[in-house]
């Protein structure tokens, strides 16, 4: 499980969060919404150890150990795992050989042993067929060309052979046709069980539609300023934010010109 | 009285003198002025400085200051070659070929030492290499010794064939200047890898004089992997008929400093010419590249693409010339160099230049420097790869995207194992 207590953290001396507390239990899909610039890819930043931001106060623990004072690799050995809003492209690395060299370095973190080239190959095409990718995708560079679609079938390809305790997938609908989205769903939502446990950062309800979260919460102004069930992310989508902004008290309104994106 | 050897111009000068009734040729009326003349220029201009524009930005101080001599003397017996890149090879061994380590026979072609075929070469020889305009091809003149000498003739595919030159350490600083002179007659067609090791204090100063007629393709792809005691100065002169092709990639990954300097004519329409390569320098190494293509016919196309890997206090240049002529309509020219600098010791000087005298044509240059990306390096780190293994699968897509354009796969495999193995050496070294 996840838990955040407290947690702060400025860029360039600015403060961004402010103070989030949020606890994700084994299992659960959590789901974070918040207007543009309330903190939400900075906290999916902070959690998986992105260089530029500074942690100044708090805790975030995964299944109980300290994750903020481990270098990304090892965070990712632990368990965790970030979807990029932006997924990079590496030109002249195979995405076969990125996919097998990250899956064996998780593995070799986690006491497990390596993969050969034909074990790899033999889970990697299971998992692509799952997500209805062509298998010369595995030959072509690292996101190298690949529509928005295909760069986010990309990342929970890459989840999906990592299989993370937690994944944090952030803004994993922005460019979506409602196919692919339909895809990319369907792939997380075959990851949920007992030893999984994911926490969905989305601007707009539509994504919810289709992973159906167990708990929702509305991150404004660095801060969760509410929590609830799935019928939250309706709530907001037919009232908007400002409806929550409302009745808050003052000093956690939120004023959007403060914060990053 | 016995003075110290003589440095610099003057020392090659003196030795020239005491060694020129010694060279292979010395009987040859013509080519005793070739030698001559190069050695008037060569006193002339001596060594470029700093202050000649193409040598601005590399020193040859140390070349300069060294007391060189030349070998002369054949190496006899056996010696290590280094793995094959292919059946067919010429061994070079101090600039001198060694028939019994070369691998010639059956070859639709003559591939041959040049220093027992002189009378053959001499309308080729310094047809391209002017000692006039380059003093190391005026030193070169002056004092080669053998060289490679192949001839395809019209029509003919003579397949792959590798160079090989070795440089032995003789314990005291040396100096060869082979010439190799290659002429593709028209239609025909090569794949030339050389493969360029050696250790020592050692100058190894090569020409190539190139001459691919009508239609002919020739590909050479280099491997200069001296120790990095060694300074590798290679001077490449290469004339492209109409149809024709040369296609060069260069891999400079070793030596002290490096020169790859090559100038390239399209002098008749529609031939091509791909000058292409990866150059890496570390602690204390320099690595220059310095190409001048000269559009001189219409419907010419050039592409180059330049990669400079750097690590510690190194150097690296870049500098690219193209000139298109009036009469080179419809030029397609491309040219682009990108540097990838992993230290902030490091330093690199790149100097696109174009001169464009014809008004319909279509060229292009661009040139990027920078460090590694941060934003790949956190999405190789948060897939769980370590930060060090992740900077060298960046570095290494870095280096690969240059031998993409490498059609042939054995010189493909060849250029990729080369740059693997200076990025792995790099990784020991730090280690």
């Amino acid at each position: 499980m996840l838990r955040i207590e407290g947690l702060s953290a400025e860029i360039d001396g600015k403060e961004i969060l402010k103070g989030i507390d949020l606890e994700v239990p084994t299992g659960e899909v959590h789901a974070i919404m918040g207007p543009n610039g309330s903190g939400k890819s900075t906290l999916s930043y902070v959690l998986s150890g992105r260089e530029g931001y500074e942690v100044t106060g708090g805790t975030a623990t995964l299944n109980g150990v300290d994750i903020l004072a481990m270098e990304p690799e090892e965070r990712a050995a632990a368990g965790l795992f970030l979807a990029f809003q932006y997924p990079v492209e590496l030109p002249g690395v195979g995405n076969a050989t990125f996919l097998r060299t990250a899956l064996n370095a998780v593995r070799k973190g986690r006491g497990e042993s390596e993969l050969d080239a034909m074990q790899f190959l033999k889970v990697a095409r299971q998992r692509m067929k799952a997500l209805s990718m062509p298998e010369d995708m595995l030959k072509r560079g690292v996101n190298v060309g690949f529509s928005g679609g295909e760069k986010k079938r990309n990342e929970i390809l890459q989840m999906a052979m990592l299989e993370p305790s937690m994944a944090i997938l952030d803004e994993t609908d922005s460019g979506l046709d409602i196919d692919a989205l339909k895809i990319v769903s369907d792939g997380v939502n075959a990851m949920r069980g007992p030893g999984f446990s994911a926490l969905v950062i989305t601007h707009y309800q539509r994504l919810l539609d289709y992973i159906v979260p167990d708990r929702v919460h509305v991150l404004m102004g660095g801060r969760i300023v509410k929590s609830g069930g799935p019928e939250l992310a309706h709530e907001l989508e037919a009232q908007g934010y400002g409806a929550i902004q409302e009745g808050l008290p003052s000093k956690h309104r939120f004023d959007g010109g403060e914060a990053a994106a | 009285m016995t003075t110290a050897v003589a440095t610099g111009a003057a020392g090659f000068l003196a030795r020239f003198e005491g060694l020129k009734d010694h060279l292979p040729g010395a009987r040859k009326p013509w080519l005793n002025t070739l030698r001559a003349d190069a050695a008037a220029h060569f006193a002339a201009r001596g060594f470029p400085t700093r202050r000649v524009e193409q040598w601005k930005y590399t020193d040859l101080g140390a070349v300069a200051q060294a007391h060189f001599t030349e070998p002369l003397t054949m190496v006899e017996g056996a010696i290590a070659l280094p793995v094959a890149n292919a059946p067919d090879r010429a061994v070079f061994v101090d600039g001198r070929f060694r028939a019994d380590l070369s691998m010639l026979a059956g070859l639709p072609y003559r591939a041959v030492g040049l220093a027992q075929h002189l009378d053959e070469a001499e309308a080729q020889l310094g047809a391209l290499a002017k000692p006039q305009h380059e003093p190391l091809a005026a030193l070169n003149t002056m004092l080669f010794e053998d060289g490679l000498f192949i001839d395809v003739p019209a029509g003919i595919d003579g397949g792959l064939l590798e160079l090989v030159s070795i440089a032995l350490d003789p314990g005291r600083p040396f100096a060869f200047h082979p010439r190799h002179l290659i002429r593709l007659g028209a239609g025909a067609s090569l794949t030339l890898i050389e493969t360029a090791t050696g250790r020592g204090q050692c100058l190894h100063n090569p020409v190539f004089e190139i001459t691919v007629a009508e239609g002919a393709t020739l590909t050479h792809g280099r491997l200069l992997q001296e120790e990095a005691t060694v300074f590798h100065l290679s001077t490449i002169y290469a004339t492209i008929a109409a149809g024709g092709t040369y296609d060069n990639f260069t891999v400079a990954a070793g030596p002290r400093l490096t020169r790859n300097e090559i100038h390239a004519a399209l002098t008749g329409p529609r031939a091509t010419c791909h000058m292409n390569g990866a150059q890496m320098a570390a602690e204390g190494q320099h690595v220059d590249t310095t190409t001048s293509l000269d559009h001189a016919a219409p419907d010419c196309a050039s592409r180059q693409t330049y990669k400079t890997v750097l690590t510690g206090r190194s150097r690296g240049v870049f500098q690219g010339k193209i000139l298109v002529r009036r009469e080179a309509q419809k030029t397609d020219g491309y040219q682009m160099n990108q540097a990838l600098l992993l230290s902030e010791d490091a330093e690199i000087d790149s100097k696109p230049q174009l001169e464009i005298y014809a008004d319909d044509v279509k060229c292009s240059h661009g040139a990027t420097v920078g460090a590694l990306d941060a934003d790949s390096l956190f999405y190789l780190r948060a897939r769980g790869i370590p930060e060090s293994q992740a900077k060298a699968m960046l570095v290494e897509a870095f280096l690969h995207e240059a031998v993409e354009t490498v059609t042939d796969e054995t010189l493909r495999a060849a250029l990729t194992r080369a740059l693997d193995s200076w990025w792995q050496r790099q990784g020991a070294a730090a280690a």
